[in-house]
């Protein structure tokens, strides 16, 4: 039944649905509501989920560790400091092969303190191993984390997967929320290398070089067979529930001489930039980046591209438009803005791409476009 | 209680010679029995158990970060015990990933009520990076980054751990390996989280000679530099060794005198720690008689 959600009702809603054995988490700006309402819906028998309130996002995804390595399904949620703070934990959940989900709300990374929109944080997981997918809407919010389950726990994949959304921005925002009734869409998990007293194991021993490099190499392998587990999983639920995902979304692409780039809330704004400059004859289109992790294929041939950052790696540049550059081996006009929550309407991203200039970096408010 | 003759920790471990941690260890498991399994943070315990693909547990061992043991024991006694599975969930870490950088998590864990044993065998040292102080290291011990002797006193984590209230606890020392063995046995018994806080002699990090483990063991708690005692739900009561002990503790230079890292020990420092000790044993005796 069709309801209005914000970002965070909608995640939350879709953890009731997948129901996890184990949820662990810690609150934080502007993560908060999506675990409030999990331990709501526990306390009030919807979800029959144990709820950890631990004492800090190490631990958060310490216990999500312990518990998805007797092979039961986890979640957990948290945003930019306390990402940070599980950085050690994220690394190891993917090293260990073991399928959490976990909702990230983008946010700043202080100091200075602040809650807004920037997605720092979740970049700074790009090398863990974990796959991640970033929502336009809190339909895809919703959407994107009930494939989360299903796609970290392919055995195909037996990977982490982050779902990402733009704080505030989107974890706090009304839409039209249309849940879906899941069915037998999530099997039951399977863990093949679950805990078993019958026999006995060591996990995480000490590893000589050779057998290490091999697992690393498992890790990527994994990441390169995803990519089939992401385009199928996004198949099936298109069947079933109606809804279609790419790795990218595109908009108006196909006949544009100019292409903007951007993630999150950012993309979707950038569609209505697009609308107000086809209408004044100049033929722009926007794609907007779904997955980070696996990287997806761009093929934007012939076409100058505008990339948007809402996230930057200080001394090199723009993350994102770094990524971008390095696929498609050409320059592009590399934008910075939104950092910390920065206004950035459909007009000034217009502006970005009618003022491009290819083979430059502008921080957005800062040095141009002003 | 007989101690079983079944065999968790393998031939193939590979630890120092006199290892009271392996010793500990193997005890542990003896009374845990084959329903167990151990959540070991980084520290002397993770090489003991040897190398990919090897394991010289039997038992199934989830390593992790250092500071994450207590947590994730939660995770996975949850996960467990939603499974309908009844298997003793150990932590087994060291005093470094217990009184420091483990000890928030482990403060999460006993206030939640986590079903599980939280066993710290306590080296008094950071041995597998080679024996820097630790907030256990007694005052006076050198270690590598204290090297003229450690000025602070040895925290009192037992307290700490009090504090929380758990339904047992217990201190041990390998050197009397049937207390050891009943402790662990009864900690299991109870529902909730339990405590072990176990001495454990170690010849390279304390300076003394391998075979001589099990005696420094004997003169710990003899001197009363380390007493055995039990807490359930919160009534202490102390272990025979200890209350023998007591009546009588042998000099402290007796116990100190076989270990390098007290070598050079300043008469002001010594007397220090024979002042702790004195008061540690008035205030236990007080307590177990209710005072
Ligand atoms: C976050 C982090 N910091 C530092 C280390 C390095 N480290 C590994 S084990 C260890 C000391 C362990 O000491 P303790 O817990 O007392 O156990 P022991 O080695 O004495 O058995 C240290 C400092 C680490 N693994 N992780
Ligand atoms: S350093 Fe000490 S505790 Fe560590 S393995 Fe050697 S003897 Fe055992």
């Amino acid at each position: 039944m069709k309801t209005i959600a914000t970002g965070n009702k909608a995640v939350a809603e879709a953890v009731k649905q997948a129901q996890p054995t184990v949820i662990a988490a810690y609150p934080i700006t502007p993560q908060t509501q999506i675990i409030e309402q999990i331990a709501e819906y526990v306390a009030s028998g919807k979800l029959k989920s144990r709820f950890i309130p631990v004492e800090s996002e190490h631990s958060a995804m310490a216990a999500c560790i312990g518990a998805s390595v007797t092979g039961v399904r986890t979640f957990t949620a948290t945003s930019s400091q306390g990402l940070l703070y599980m950085h050690e934990m994220t690394n190891w959940a993917a090293g260990a092969r073991l399928p959490i989900v976990m909702a990230n709300v983008n946010r700043a990374i202080s100091p200075g303190w602040n809650i807004w929109a920037e997605h720092t944080d979740s970049m700074q997981e790009r090398d863990t191993g974990w796959l991640q997918v970033y929502a336009g809407s809190v339909q895809e919010a919703y959407d994107a984390t009930l494939m989360a389950f299903r796609i970290a726990e392919h055995e195909d994949v037996l990977l982490p997967v982050m779902v990402n959304l733009d704080g505030f921005a989107l974890s706090h925002i009304s839409q039209p929320l249309d849940p879906v009734e899941i069915g037998d869409f999530l099997p039951p998990m399977f863990l093949p290398h679950a805990i078993d007293t019958q026999n006995p194991a060591g996990y995480g021993v000490l590893t000589g070089p050779d057998d290490y490099f091999k697992f690393r190499w498992d890790i990527e392998r994994s990441m390169r067979d995803s990519v089939k587990v992401i385009e199928s999983v996004q198949e099936d639920y298109a069947r079933r529930f109606g809804r279609c995902y790419g790795f990218t979304e595109d908009y108006c692409c196909d006949d544009a001489n100019v292409v903007v780039i951007s993630m999150g809330t950012l993309g979707k704004e950038a569609e209505v930039a697009i609308d107000m400059l086809r209408s004044e004859g100049i033929r722009a289109g926007s794609l907007r980046l779904r997955w980070l992790r696996p990287f997806p294929e761009i093929n934007l041939e012939g076409r100058e591209i505008v990339v948007i950052d809402r996230a930057y790696s200080f001394g090199f540049g723009g993350i994102l438009a770094t990524s971008i550059r390095s696929r498609i081996k050409r320059d592009l006009y590399s934008v910075i803005a939104g950092l910390g929550g920065q206004e950035v309407t459909y007009e000034d991203i217009a502006d970005f791409i009618r003022q491009r200039r290819i083979g430059e970096e502008c921080w957005f408010g800062v040095n141009d476009h002003a | 209680m007989d101690i079983p003759s079944e065999e968790y920790l393998l031939k193939c471990s590979s630890s120092c010679a006199g290892c009271s941690d392996s010793l500990t260890l193997r005890y542990v498991l003896k009374a845990a029995g084959p329903d167990t399994v151990l959540i070991v943070p980084a520290c002397c315990t993770s090489v003991i158990q040897g190398m990919y693909p090897q394991t010289a547990f039997n038992v199934p061992v989830y390593n992790i970060a250092f500071g994450a043991a207590a947590a994730c024991a939660s995770g996975m006694s949850n996960a467990l015990r939603a499974l309908g599975r009844k298997t003793s969930v150990i932590v087994y870490a060291g005093d470094g990933g217990t009184l420091d950088i483990g000890i928030q998590a482990l403060s999460g864990a006993f206030e939640r009520g986590t079903d599980f044993l939280y066993i710290c065998y306590d080296n008094e040292a950071y041995g597998n990076t080679g024996m820097q102080r630790s907030g256990a290291t007694p005052l006076g011990a050198r270690t590598t980054t204290t090297p003229s002797g450690k000025m602070d006193v040895k925290k009192d984590i037992d307290a700490i751990v009090a504090a929380h209230s758990p339904p047992y606890m217990a201190t041990a020392c390998p050197a009397y390996p049937r207390d050891l063995f009943q402790k662990v046995r009864k900690a299991l018994m109870f529902r909730g989280p339990s405590f072990l806080h176990v001495l454990a002699p170690c010849p390279p990090g304390w300076r003394f000679s391998p075979e001589k483990s099990v005696e420094l063991g004997k003169l710990a708690v003899k001197s009363c530099m380390w007493v055995l005692y039990e807490r359930e739900h919160g009534k202490l009561s102390l272990s025979s060794p200890s209350r023998t002990a007591m009546k009588k503790p042998i000099p402290l230079e007796e116990y100190l005198a076989p270990q390098g890292r007290f070598e050079g020990i300043n008469a002001e420092t010594l007397e220090a720690l024979k002042q702790n000790i004195a008061e540690s044993i008035k205030r236990l005796t007080a307590e177990e008689a209710g005072g």
